[in-house]
């Protein structure tokens, strides 16, 4: 497996957010979030079903527009320069009707530099190389969402989000994910990485953002949320208690 | 009055033998519907994905009304053409009416519309799976509009293949700008519907199985598609 050297022209990215407002429905399904991403760490985002990690999620790629409140990446306003540096998987994957090979090049296209080596590059560090000419949409599940994932990296984001890839996956493909998710960290991206799985979150974090009912209850490094966390919230979750205020 | 069977029985001889002046028909009729679908495709189907993925005040609107000119009545087109073409009328200086050329526009007007409020559906529905990915890759409308013009292209191919149909079967708009004149203008469809008042049954069935072939294998060859794009999970 070839592994692309590390990306030492690309520094992390902080990302920052202040009273963070959202509105659908007739609620604030955001409601006055204020967080400070730091640049170095693998942050996952903790929270029961419809807590609102997938609005922040989007929020902070510029997805949706917030209602109140400002999204800041390393001290600058989210804007287009900023967007194009940060890339996004979703929990189903979109691929586009071609094939996988094709599916990389059309991401290298848009930014100008599709080669043969960066699409092969890409597939083997996904463990992708031996469908390249495969349907994409014929794929499993697993490998749908690895090809995403290096779909995504083909973008060589600073800032990477993860909205729950591996909710319904099997644990080899999921492992599989991990994996790559860290290597990618670990080369200089950002990480923001979505989960309900607590186990991932154990296995990824190094500090947790916990969500609840579109509040922010504690953003706490890894250990200490397992260990002895902040809130009561945050004990009824770990201890597999429904949250129910 | 003429024996039907005998008509049947002429109208295969001719089929079978590829009479020439049978096959001088049915082969201007191809190449102007052909071209005409050509043509529609290229103005209807950029027009149709730009109106599926732009969001502007007068859009709905513009939707009803293309969709209502999907149903424009071949004769009201071919009388438009006329006017445009004739001696008095404003592109009178070309001295088209009554070539194939005017046929070739008559057939384009009238399916544009069609091909362009199709690929806006097919497109639109695409478009409602894709947005936020391509929103998240930053793409331009153009490129976004390239790409899923790209990837609608089996749906894209039915839609062509669609407005084909409604070109090579109607009859309304060719006769009025093409005069069906013989050796010159004469489609199937103009063919069928002189032969017939004139009780030249055999020639009009032979078209008229012709036509029907056609049809049927259009119907066919977007079952085909169909099935390929389900294949490669390209539906
Ligand atoms: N467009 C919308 N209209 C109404 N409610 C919405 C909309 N989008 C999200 N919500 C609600 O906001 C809450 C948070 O959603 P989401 O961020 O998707 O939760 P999760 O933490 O499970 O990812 C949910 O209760 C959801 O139903
Ligand atoms: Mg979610």
């Amino acid at each position: 497996m070839t592994t692309p050297a590390p990306d030492a022209s690309k520094p992390r990215i902080g990302g920052e957010v202040r009273g963070l407002v959202y509105r659908a429905g007739g609620a604030n399904r955001i409601d006055g979030i204020d967080l400070a991403l730091p640049k170095s760490s693998l942050t996952v985002v903790l929270g029961p079903n419809g807590a609102g990690k997938s609005l922040l999620l989007r929020l902070m790629h510029g997805l949706l527009e917030p209602a109140a409140g400002e999204i800041l990446w390393d001290g600058k306003r989210l804007d287009e320069r900023m967007r194009v540096r940060q890339a996004m998987v979703f929990q189903r994957p979109v691929l586009l009707r071609r094939s996988v090979g094709a599916n990389i090049r059309f991401v290298l296209r848009l930014r100008g530099k599709a080669t043969l080596e960066a699409v092969d590059s890409l597939l083997a560090e996904v463990g992708l190389e031996q469908l390249a000419d495969q349907p994409a949409r014929q794929l499993s599940g697993g490998e749908q969402q690895r090809l995403a994932l290096a779909r995504a990296l083909a973008l060589k984001p600073a800032v990477l989000f993860m909205d729950e890839p591996t909710a319904s996956l099997d644990p080899a493909a999921t492992a599989s994910i991990e994996s790559i998710v860290k290597r990618a960290h670990e080369r200089g991206a950002k990480v923001i990485f979505v989960t309900h799985d607590l186990g991932q979150a154990r296995r990824l974090a190094d500090d947790i953002v916990f969500l609840n009912r579109g509040r922010l209850v504690e953003h706490t490094p890894a250990e200490r949320f397992f260990d002895q966390p902040d809130s009561r919230q945050a004990r009824q979750y770990l201890s597999g208690k429904l949250i129910l205020d | 009055m003429q024996d039907f069977g005998e008509a049947f029985r002429l109208a295969f001889q001719l089929v079978l033998t590829a009479d020439p002046d049978l096959l001088e028909i049915i082969v201007l009729s191809l190449r102007v519907s052909l071209t005409a679908v050509a043509f529609s495709c290229l103005i209807g189907l950029p027009l149709g994905a730009a109106l599926a993925i732009a969001r502007f005040p007068g859009r709905p609107a513009l939707i009803i009304l293309l969709n209502a000119l999907m149903g424009l009545p071949p004769v009201v087109v071919g009388l438009l053409i006329y006017l445009m073409l004739s001696n008095a009328g404003p592109l009178g200086w070309f001295q088209l009416l009554y070539t194939p050329t005017a046929m070739i526009i008559a057939q384009t007007v009238l399916i544009t519309p069609i091909v362009a409020a199709l690929c806006r559906e097919v497109v639109e529905q695409l478009y409602s799976e894709y947005a936020e990915q391509f929103r998240s890759l930053c793409m331009t409308r153009r490129q976004a509009m390239s790409a899923l013009l790209w990837d609608a292209r089996y749906s894209l191919l039915t839609v062509g293949l669609a407005g084909f149909g409604r070109a090579v079967a109607e009859v309304g708009a060719v006769i009025i700008v093409g005069g069906n004149i013989d050796h010159l203008t004469r489609v199937m469809t103009t063919a069928i519907a002189l032969e017939t008042s004139k009780g030249n049954l055999a020639l009009a069935l032979a078209l008229g199985l012709v036509l029907l072939t056609i049809a049927l294998s259009v119907n066919a060859a977007v079952m085909m598609l169909r099935m390929t794009a389900s294949r490669y999970a390209y539906a």
